[in-house]
């Protein structure tokens, strides 16, 4: 049990600032210990890891010049497309399976393959059918947004209690209102229970897009700076794609808590 | 299984009844397939007049909320029939409100929602029908509660919710099964008398399905006993004479014990009956 949230943030800024301590001391402080090596050396060379004052500089820098506010745009619009474009067919066809059962039954094995596929091998295809632009991307991301998106409605649409039902024709609900008052709210609420693994997905197909061959975009910048050796370059593009993600990360949760004001909060772990 | 149609014609009655159950038989196909199927009620007869309250009490798993489901439509029974004030019922009985014996709120909607549903569904304007939902919120004693989701309500709170909800669509026929069951002894009481009050306002013929024979003697005009199922039977009835309006005190009048202990001995034995069968069918399984 947390005691506060100020304790709980400073004990989480306690681990941030140990973790960059020890990479600031271990890539700019020379030891000299013969037992190990004959010249001085770095526990963390900087050649390979380079250092925080130098990736925190160049993050800056990047922001402060305006360079990768336009990658940021690209990733969070292929993004944002992915989302919803896989979102919304996942809705629809979920919906529609569920509620023809001859027609689950009959694609149930080409889902199942479909979904088992890893997706990077998607990408090279992708990028042959559309392009290096984003839509190589955006496809990306959708094979993996719909299929989350798919099981969870469809699973909602199933699962509405018998009672909840008979209740809705009880009171006089048509097929259409039906839909409208019973299955539809609840494949809803198992959509949004799915938002953040979605959302999340739809930004790992947009970033692994980019990195597979793009001409911009996060993943692009990281794979640029990749290629020449560059390790500040590739991990400034890391931290930044890290506050990327956090903050769409809690932009949904806000969008989830004014969704899901109707349900219970979830029990706290002991 | 076969449609409702069946040989037995309804009988021409002087005053029609509510509703007319008439060797209502159903079954559920086992759930093994090929197996036999499972006849919960056999030859169940039942007329409800219009405006009389009928309570309706048995052992557990003997057919209740059966039976009231196939009241409701939402069961077929495999034979005999079911008419609404003399209609042969096929499909949902429309003039039938029904508060189930399960939690059936909506839980993305709040309290005044759900009860204006009824009303939304039907074309009503939205602020008429929020305005009437509240009148019934408060009729219910939950005026306060008019903007809370299900989960924030207690289980008491919830019942009166979903009375609401049913009520605020007249229904001329009320089911209601076991609705103050998972109260303690005094708020089912208070609610008891809450639906008497709302009910005498508005007379509708009602089938109350409790397993609380003194809630039934204290609300009902009549009290229906169903044997241990299964192929339950409706196994005995009793007129209970205490006049209307009935206080909390009905409990203490003596034609209540009377009632009472009649009824109980016809029904104890039916309780323990029906426990032992739920026993062998479990284990036979
Ligand atoms: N869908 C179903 N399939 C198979 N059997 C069922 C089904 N629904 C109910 N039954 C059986 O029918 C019998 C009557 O069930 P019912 O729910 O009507 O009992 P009840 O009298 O309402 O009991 P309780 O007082 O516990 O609510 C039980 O033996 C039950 O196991
Ligand atoms: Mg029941």
């Amino acid at each position: 049990m947390m005691r506060s949230r100020s304790t709980l943030l400073g004990l989480q800024l306690l681990v941030a600032v140990v973790l960059l301590a020890i990479w600031h001391l271990g890539s700019t402080v020379k030891l000299n210990i013969p037992a190990i090596s004959a010249k001085p050396f770095y526990v963390l060379d900087p050649f390979f890891f380079s250092t925080p004052v130098a990736v925190f500089q160049r993050t800056f820098l990047d922001f402060y010049s305006g360079a990768i506010w336009y990658h940021l745009g690209i990733t969070l619009l292929e993004t944002l497309l992915a989302f919803a474009i896989g979102a919304a067919g996942g809705v629809l066809i979920g919906f529609w399976f569920a509620r023809k059962a001859v027609l689950a039954a009959v694609f149930d094995p080409y889902v199942k393959m479909a979904n088992a596929l890893p997706r990077v091998v998607l990408a090279p295809i992708f990028a042959l059918w559309l392009g290096l632009g984003i839509w190589s991307k955006v496809a990306l991301g959708v094979t993996l947004v719909f299929f989350i998106v798919f099981f969870n409605v469809y699973q909602g649409v199933k699962e509405v209690s018998p009672t909840l039902l008979a209740n809705a024709r009880m009171l006089g609900m048509n097929e259409r209102q039906l839909m409208r008052n019973v299955f539809w709210p609840s494949a809803l609420t198992w959509m949004f229970s799915s938002l953040h693994t979605a959302v999340g997905f739809a930004l790992v197909g947009a970033v692994v897009g980019e990195y597979l061959g793009a001409a911009a975009g996060l993943g692009y910048r990281i794979h640029q700076a990749e290629g020449v050796f560059d390790v500040t370059g590739v991990f400034s593009g890391m931290v930044v794609l890290s506050i990327f993600v956090i903050i769409i990360d809690m932009l949904v949760s806000a969008i989830e808590k004014r969704l899901l004001v109707w349900r219970p909060a979830p029990a706290t772990a002991q | 299984m076969s449609p409702v149609l069946s040989v037995v014609q309804p009988a021409p009655q002087v005053q029609t009844s509510a509703v007319v159950l008439e060797k209502v038989r159903i079954a559920f196909p086992n759930a093994k397939r090929g197996g036999a199927s499972f006849v919960a009620v056999d030859d169940a007869n039942l007329a409800v007049a219009d405006g009389e309250f009928v309570a309706i009490v048995g052992p557990t798993g003997c057919g209740k909320s059966t039976l009231l489901n196939a009241t409701a439509g939402l069961l077929k029974p495999a034979s005999g029939s079911v008419s609404i004030f003399g209609e042969a019922l096929s499909g949902l009985n429309r003039k039938a409100g029904y508060l189930f014996q399960a939690e059936a709120l909506f839980p993305w909607k709040t309290a005044v929602e759900n009860v204006a549903i009824g009303l939304d569904i039907v074309g009503t304007p939205k602020a008429e029908a929020r305005a009437e939902a509240r009148e019934w919120l408060a009729r219910v004693g939950l005026a306060a509660f008019a903007d809370r989701y299900p989960h924030m309500l207690s289980g008491g709170q919830r019942k009166r919710v979903g009375l609401a909800q049913v009520l605020i669509r007249h229904p001329k026929i009320l089911l209601m099964d076991e609705p103050f069951g998972p109260l303690d002894a005094q708020t089912r009481q208070i609610m008891g008398n809450l639906l008497l009050d709302l009910w005498s306002a508005d007379r509708k013929a009602v089938m109350f399905v409790t397993h609380d024979l003194e809630e039934a003697i204290a609300l009902a005009d009549r009290v229906v006993i169903m044997g241990a199922g299964p192929a339950a039977r409706i196994i005995g009835e009793w007129k209970v004479p205490i006049a209307r309006p009935r206080d909390i005190d009905v409990r203490l009048d003596p034609e209540f014990h009377r009632l009472h202990k009649e009824i109980w001995a016809a029904l104890k034995d039916e309780v323990v009956k029906g426990y032992r069968q739920s026993e062998t069918v479990e284990q036979g399984q």
